[in-house]
């Protein structure tokens, strides 16, 4: 099944609004051909909206959706030939499994034998040879889903939209077949285009992800790009955990940004350049603090604080911290039974790197 | 772990034993004592039924009767499943479309079937009209003739087609219409393909139920159909009326039969019965 080449999509000023309510509110994308591309974002942001657009099952009230370089806004969703999955398979009950995946083959004209050959190789593809008989009912959610990924790609679509294909499926079975999903994008080498709103799955599959929030980009980016470098606040409590500290800007030196916060400095790398007194969120990841009596590095940034609550938690300890003012701060330190650990209401000073500091 | 409960909760049935009794004294005792009828009549014997095969009355008026039931089930689901498709299909429209649907059916048959009366009638309203356009030199004569008997049934027995196949396009995954779409069908394949082949069980619940309604049908094909294209229950009627009690109880049993022989062969299709359950919406 190699040899095709991923469709581009572009999205330009996309909006959809429902009354005076906008579900998007002008989103600008360029997915790139052949490129895994999630829209990740909670329930409501616009990213299963913008998604059906793309498919052409809702109508634009704004923008354009260019594939190829081809606006397709005016065409039926059944001309745009794209591969679709759906979070509840959408299989249909009264077909085989055969029939199932044969039937966007039936659509377009391919004979019989030939759309035989094609199933069992899609079959085979999706690792359940043999099962071309059997009706969805009598399979499982897992291999369910799989019987709908191998009819959304049997067709050799350029261009694969997945709609939370695994979110009815239990963890272990998600994890798998998330796994299975980058092989199949590798081997196929069609983009894809996939909608989540659980950002481990985002940061494990994808190329490059767009964070959606209230109908708009909040964020894209590759997986490392959004979690070390968030731009916004939204983004960086979306996507894993951080921690927030309110800081005042005191001024640049040597391309570093310098910053008060509690009474101690602190130096970040920030691509956004803030002016002298402005008030930003020191943001650190709570993995990539560290106690300071552990020995650091001088140039780390450090600040001092109280712990309010430690947890055991088997690989890792988990400690609450309370900062000067009163903010909490959580930090995850590795566990080892050659570090001692900190009891609650113990003085710390905890330090991190000026490369894991981030100002939002 | 769960406590399996074996024993049965005998509350529910001992509610239901009014009716049951009722049913028993004023229904199933009457059935009963005329199907007998019709083998101890004049002596134990199944003399009356070995004479229907060469009863060239009972022969005429059964296949009458089949071929009307036939013609308005068919009529019916014609008309009706493109009625259903727009009650789920337009759910603004679906309130004002189910009050067009329900009223005449919570009306009389006896009233509808007089409105059918003055409708087709020599100088009824369809042939004034006909007239008045000239489009006719002289009234038609439909009343009194079994197309009356089928254009009057049809109407009466459309809401039986309607509900249960409606009730089946109700509970087809609308993500399956749209998955259809997404993989290259039309929306006549996607109809052709998805929405017809899972609303059969539907279609299959419509035309058993019309059907069987359709034999026993009384009221309508005796006001508008006429003495001479008789009914089997109109000939029921008219045994009763000539005190025939055998042959007539013979003729409810062959009624019955029938009726209860195609609910038992409809019953073991797949899906028929999720159709005749109702959708709580």
């Amino acid at each position: 099944m190699n040899g095709v080449q991923g469709a581009s999509v572009a999205l330009s000023d996309l909006e959809k609004s429902y009354g005076s309510v906008a579900a998007v509110a002008g989103v600008s994308l360029d997915i790139r051909s052949g490129e895994f591309l999630t829209l990740l974002g909670p329930s409501g942001s616009g990213k299963t909206t913008t998604l059906m657009m793309i498919a052409g099952f809702e109508m634009p009230t704004g923008g354009d959706i260019a594939i190829d370089g081809q606006s397709v806004v005016a065409m039926p969703p059944y001309r745009r030939n794209i591969g679709m999955v759906f979070q509840n398979y959408a299989l249909f009950p009264h077909l085989t499994v055969a029939e199932n995946i044969g039937f966007p083959l039936k659509q377009r004209g391919v004979a019989k034998d030939e759309r035989a050959r094609l199933v069992g190789e899609a079959l085979e593809l999706v690792h359940l040879p043999g099962y071309g008989g059997r009706y969805p009912r009598q399979l499982s959610g897992g291999q369910q889903q799989r019987v709908a990924l191998a009819r959304a790609i049997v067709f050799k679509p350029r261009l694969l939209l997945m709609d939370e294909p695994l979110g009815a499926l239990d963890k272990q079975l998600r994890e798998n077949l998330q796994l299975e999903m980058r092989r199949l994008h590798a081997d196929l080498g069609i983009t894809f285009i996939y909608v989540t709103h659980d950002q481990e799955e985002a940061l494990t599959m994808s190329d490059r992800i767009a964070v959606m929030n209230e109908g708009l980009v909040a964020q894209i980016g590759a997986p490392e790009d959004l979690y070390d470098r968030p731009q916004s606040r939204f983004v960086a409590s979306f996507i894993g955990e951080s921690n927030f500290l309110p800081a005042t800007v005191r001024g640049l030196e040597n391309g570093v940004v310098v910053a008060d916060c509690q009474g101690a400095t602190i130096r970040a790398v920030c691509p956004g350049r803030p002016a002298t007194g402005d008030k930003v969120m020191v943001t650190t990841r709570p993995e990539r603090l560290r106690f300071a009596d552990n020995g650091c590095d001088p140039a780390h940034n450090r600040l001092s604080v109280t712990v309010t609550e430690a947890v055991f938690a088997g690989e890792r300890c988990r400690y609450m911290l309370q900062a000067g003012d009163g903010t909490s701060v959580v930090l995850k330190e590795p566990s080892s039974a050659a570090i001692r650990r900190r009891a609650v209401g113990e003085r710390v000073e905890i330090a991190w790197s000026v490369a894991d500091t981030i100002l939002v | 772990m769960r406590a399996v409960q074996k024993t049965m909760n005998p509350m529910p049935l001992l509610l239901t034993a009014p009716l049951v009794l009722f049913m028993l004294a004023f229904y199933a005792v009457p059935v009963v004592s005329m199907l007998m009828r019709s083998v101890s009549d004049p002596t134990w014997t199944v003399a009356n039924y070995a004479a229907l095969p060469d009863d060239p009355v009972f022969l005429k008026v059964f296949w009458n009767t089949l071929v009307t039931s036939l013609i308005v089930t068919v009529g019916t689901l014609l008309m009706g499943y493109p009625v259903a498709l727009a009650l789920v299909r337009a759910p603004k429209w679906a309130p004002v479309i189910l009050i067009l649907i329900l009223l005449p059916f919570w009306t009389s048959v006896l009233v509808r079937s007089y409105a059918w009366m003055v409708l087709l009638g020599r100088h009824g309203l369809i042939n004034e009209s006909l007239l008045a356009a000239g489009l006719l030199d002289r009234p038609l004569r439909i009343l009194n003739t079994p197309l009356a008997t089928q254009i009057a049934m049809t109407h009466i027995l459309l809401p039986y087609m309607i509900l249960p196949i409606a009730n089946a396009l109700r509970q087809i995954d609308p993500s399956l219409a749209r998955a259809a779409s997404g993989l290259g069908a039309s929306p006549f394949a996607t109809f052709r393909q998805v929405t017809l082949p899972l609303s059969m069980p539907g279609v299959a619940a419509g035309m058993l139920l019309v059907f069987v309604l359709a034999l026993g049908f009384y009221i309508t094909p005796a006001m508008v159909g006429g003495p001479r294209e008789i009914t089997l229950s109109m000939l029921i009627s008219q045994q009763v009326d000539q005190l025939n009690w055998a042959y007539a109880a013979t003729l409810s049993a062959v009624l019955l039969a029938t009726a209860l022989g195609l609910i038992a062969v409809c019953y073991r299709l797949p899906g028929i019965r999720s159709a005749f359950r109702m959708n709580a919406r």
